[in-house]
Order: structure tokens, then sequence, then C-alpha cells
């Protein structure tokens, strides 16, 4: 158990230590909520939807929370490429031990990520629907990071060059994000997209956390809350086994 | 304390190891030297559980790492090839961290690093990241990290790449100290002769993945009629240059992995 602590405390370490990256990976998602909320605020009003920047809110949440997560779990790679993957790997504790530490310590810094972004997301105008539902979308900030957190563990173990990161990069990872409704509303879309959006984890993850934080659900806590669950079972099952077939 | 016997390892339709076999009794120092793409580097990883062996069995004091990878992992320390350091904590932190892994007890642990980054002349610097480290000292550091867990069995593959002769020389220095006073067995590999002929007892020399021959640097000269351990190993292993088929080798075994998965 003290295993799974100390690298989880590593991860925690790594990313407290690195003041510059933290305002970096708060840059982005700060960008679009002020350029894409305010920019696209007009037109979504129009249309009759309401506050764009309400709406985006949750879902630059949801963003932030997959993208730290996701390159939690592939900075992986650069403890490959400097050699310290192998110290734990020898190590005298069973490799599941190695992993959990390493995806939790990935997942909670994506909810403090998450948590200060909903921080930048209050100070650019939003405000949650009621105060009082707010601790449920730190719940769906958990499960998203712990999701992802899980998947970028799971292709951590696979990938072993640059390349392998670019690939995932595009036709994994920014899929999720586009296809999730992050950005849009999900409803009136072509039959195939719609399914597909369906099935992206972050969808659920989104929905859930415009439930808590608008009191708008699409597909209802219970799917979101249950799909989110059984998702990371699948990812922390595939990232452990693969993490223990590891060879260097 | 290490038995190795017809230990072989093939990467589709490479064979890096080709059926060897050797001992080493405690306390022994063993020399396991060999050309670049020799299979030196496949045999550690197999002795210390990073590769599954194609065929073979490998005894570590007593234990079978394939069945009893934990007890067996417990037993002995490694200072791999490259770098395996965090560079982004303390020497401390990389200790502590190790110390956690190996299930040192909470107070000896404390006790332990102390001692051996003050005999590694890493005490003062305890509190630096090791991305400010030179070449050297990561290298103490690492040697110091692998014996924090005191390991009946200590593998160093080619420790001293890149270090200048004082570094090279104070680490054989604390390597033999080790060796006399905690009858710790060592299992080397080095691309120096010297190095191999001034600490080891016992050395093999491993070339195509097999072994030509094994003993005593004296043994080793007297059968190839040589002055020095150099002139022995080139006399068994020839002159030509491996760096080009090692590196091709090399190329294929990446190859090879990235296929299987």
């Amino acid at each position: 158990m003290s295993a799974i602590y100390i690298l989880w405390l590593r991860e925690l370490k790594r990313y407290l230590r690195s003041r510059v990256q933290i305002v970096v990976s708060l840059g982005q998602p700060a960008l679009y909520l002020v350029a894409l909320g305010f920019g696209f605020g007009p037109v979504f009003a129009k249309a009759g939807a309401g506050s764009y920047l309400q709406f985006i809110a949750p879902g630059v949440m949801g963003m932030t929370v997959l993208f730290s997560s996701v390159f939690s779990g592939i900075a992986m790679l650069w403890d490959r490429q400097f050699g310290f993957l192998k110290e734990t790997l020898v190590a005298p504790v069973p490799r599941l031990y190695i992993m959990l530490g390493r995806t939790l310590g990935g997942a909670t810094v994506a909810m403090i990520q998450g948590v200060l972004i909903l921080l930048v997301c209050l100070i650019a105008g939003f405000r949650p629907q009621h105060w009082i539902s707010v601790p449920f979308a730190f719940v769906f900030v958990a499960m998203i990071a712990i999701v992802f957190a899980a998947l970028g563990t799971t292709i951590g173990s696979v990938i072993k060059d640059m390349q392998g990161f670019q690939l995932i990069m595009n036709f994994l990872v920014m899929p999720i994000f586009f296809l999730s409704g992050a950005l849009y509303p999900l409803s009136h879309l072509p039959l195939a997209l719609s399914i597909v959006t369906r099935m992206d984890p972050l969808s659920h993850g989104v929905d859930g956390l415009r439930g808590a934080l608008i009191g708008t659900w699409r597909f209802g806590f219970i799917l979101d809350i249950g799909l989110l669950g059984t998702m990371a079972a699948v990812f922390l099952g595939t990232g452990a086994y693969l993490f223990s077939r590891i060879e260097v | 304390m290490i038995r190795v016997e017809k230990l072989s390892k093939t990467f589709d339709s490479f064979t890096a190891v080709n059926n060897i076999s050797f001992e080493v009794a405690q306390g022994e120092i063993f020399a396991f030297l060999g050309p670049n793409g020799a299979g030196k580097t496949t045999t550690i990883k197999m002795l210390t559980t990073l590769l599954r062996p194609t065929s073979g069995t490998i005894e570590l004091d007593g234990l079978n790492p394939a069945h009893q990878q934990k007890e067996a992992r417990q037993r002995f320390g490694i200072v791999f090839q490259d770098p395996s350091l965090d560079n982004e904590q303390t020497a401390y932190e990389n200790m502590e961290l190790h110390g956690v892994l190996y299930h040192v007890p909470h107070k000896v642990r404390a006790q332990r690093i102390e001692y051996l980054l003050k005999l590694f002349e890493l005490w003062e610097r305890g509190d630096d990241y090791v991305k400010l480290f030179s070449g050297g000292m990561k290298r103490r550091l690492e040697i110091a990290r692998g014996l924090l867990h005191t390991p009946k069995i200590l593998f160093l593959d080619e420790p001293t790449l890149g270090l200048d002769p004082q570094s090279r020389n104070q680490l054989w220095t604390h390597v033999k100290h080790l060796n006399e006073t905690e009858r710790m067995t060592v299992f080397l590999t080095t691309h120096y002769m010297d190095e191999a002929e001034r600490v080891a007892h016992r050395i093999a020399i491993i070339d195509h993945g097999q072994l030509v021959a094994q003993g005593t640097a004296a043994e080793l000269k007297a059968r190839t009629n040589s002055e020095s351990l150099e002139a022995a190993f080139l006399a068994l292993t020839g002159d030509s240059l491996r760096d080009e088929s090692a590196q091709s080798a090399d190329q294929m075994r990446q190859f090879a992995k990235m296929w299987r998965r």
C-alpha cells in the first residue's frame, strides 16, 4: 500500500513543483472559455439557447480534466526515456500497485486542475444554478479524471515514442474531446454522430457536470455515473494488464 | 548465489543469448565481458526479471525468479546501463522512494539513507534535485540507491561508462569495500579490461550470445598466451568491429518489439 502512496505522492510533487506548467495548462482552457464563450455567445443567444458561457463552462472543465489526466498517463513516455520507469518495474512490489499509484496520482492532479478551471470560470462570469449541487460536479470531475488517467496509463504502457503520442492525440484524444458535446449541444445530430457521442465517456462526464452545475441533463445521473464507472473499471483493468506486460 | 543453466533469449529470429551456463558463488565479484551487442545487457535483464527467458533456468539465492519474482527482486540491487533516477526529485527523495518500494522499515530507512549518502559523498547535496547533478554524482547516487535495501547481489551494468578516472577509481573502491565487508556478491559488466582485472575474482566472456571463456584473469591470459586481459579478450572475441552489427541487431530487436505489440 505504501508503494501506491509514494508513487501517488511523486505525481503530486511533480505537479506542484512545476508552477509554470500549472499556468500553461490552464491557459488553453481559459482561452476556450473566453474566446468561444464570448465569441459564440451572441449567436448562441440568438438561437434561443441561453448563455453560451454557462453552457460551455462545464465543457471546458471536462476538457481540462480530460487532457490533464490523459497526459499524466502518457508522461510515462518520459519516465521510459529517462529510465525512471525501470526503477519501479524491477521493484519487489506488484506491478498493479505501481500502476495504481501512478494513475491515481495523475487523476488527483487532473482533479486539482478541474477545480482551478472552475475558479477561472467563476471569474469569467460563470454562475452555477444551485451552489448546493456543486459537490456533485466534484464527483464527476473525479470520475472523468480516473477514467482518463487509466486510459492514459493504458496508452503509456503501449507507446514508446513521440510518433505514437501524436497518433494517439490526433486519433483518440481530440475526437474524444470534440465528440463529447463539451462545445455544442448533442441534440439534433445526424444519427451516426449521435451514436458515437453516446459512446464517448467524456459525453457522460460533461453531461454530469452540466447536470450538477447548470441543471440540464441529457442522459441522466444514473446513466452518466454508471457508464463512467464501467469505463473506469475497464480502463483500469486493461491498463493494469498492459502495464504488467511492459518489458524494458 | 547465481546459477544459470542453458539460458537463451530469442527476439523473433534473432538469438541474443544462446544457451549459456555459469555459476557465481556468494561473495564473489564476477565480471561479464563482451563486445557490443554480445548479449551482456540481455543476460542482466533476464537475471533481474526484466525479460522473460526463452528457455533455460535461473536461480538467485536459491530462488527461481520466474516464480518467486518478488522475493528474488528483494534480494538484488541493480545499477542499469543508462540512468534510472527521477530527475525531478531530490537525491534524498529518490532514496526514500526506493526504500518504500523495497520495504525498508521506516526507522532503518532514514539511517541507511544517511549512511549511504555520506559513504558516496552526496549527503550535503541530498536536498538538491537530481537534474542538477553531474554524471558521476548520478552514478554514485544510483549505486547508493541500489544498496539501500542491503541486497545480497549487486548487478552493475557498465557502471563506469562515461565517468572520469577519479570517479571510476572511487566507485570500484567502494564496491570492493562493500564486497569485502558485507560479503555482497557482485555481477558486473564493463568495457574497461583494467577494471575487470582489478576488481573481479572471476571473468566470463560472451560473444554472439555464447560464452567463449570463463576463469580468473590469470587463467584467461594463460589460456590465450596473452600478456594483458585486453589481449586475451581480443584473442577470444576477434578484432573485427561490432558496432555495425550491434546497431542493426538493436534495431531489429526494437522492430521486433514494435510488431509484437
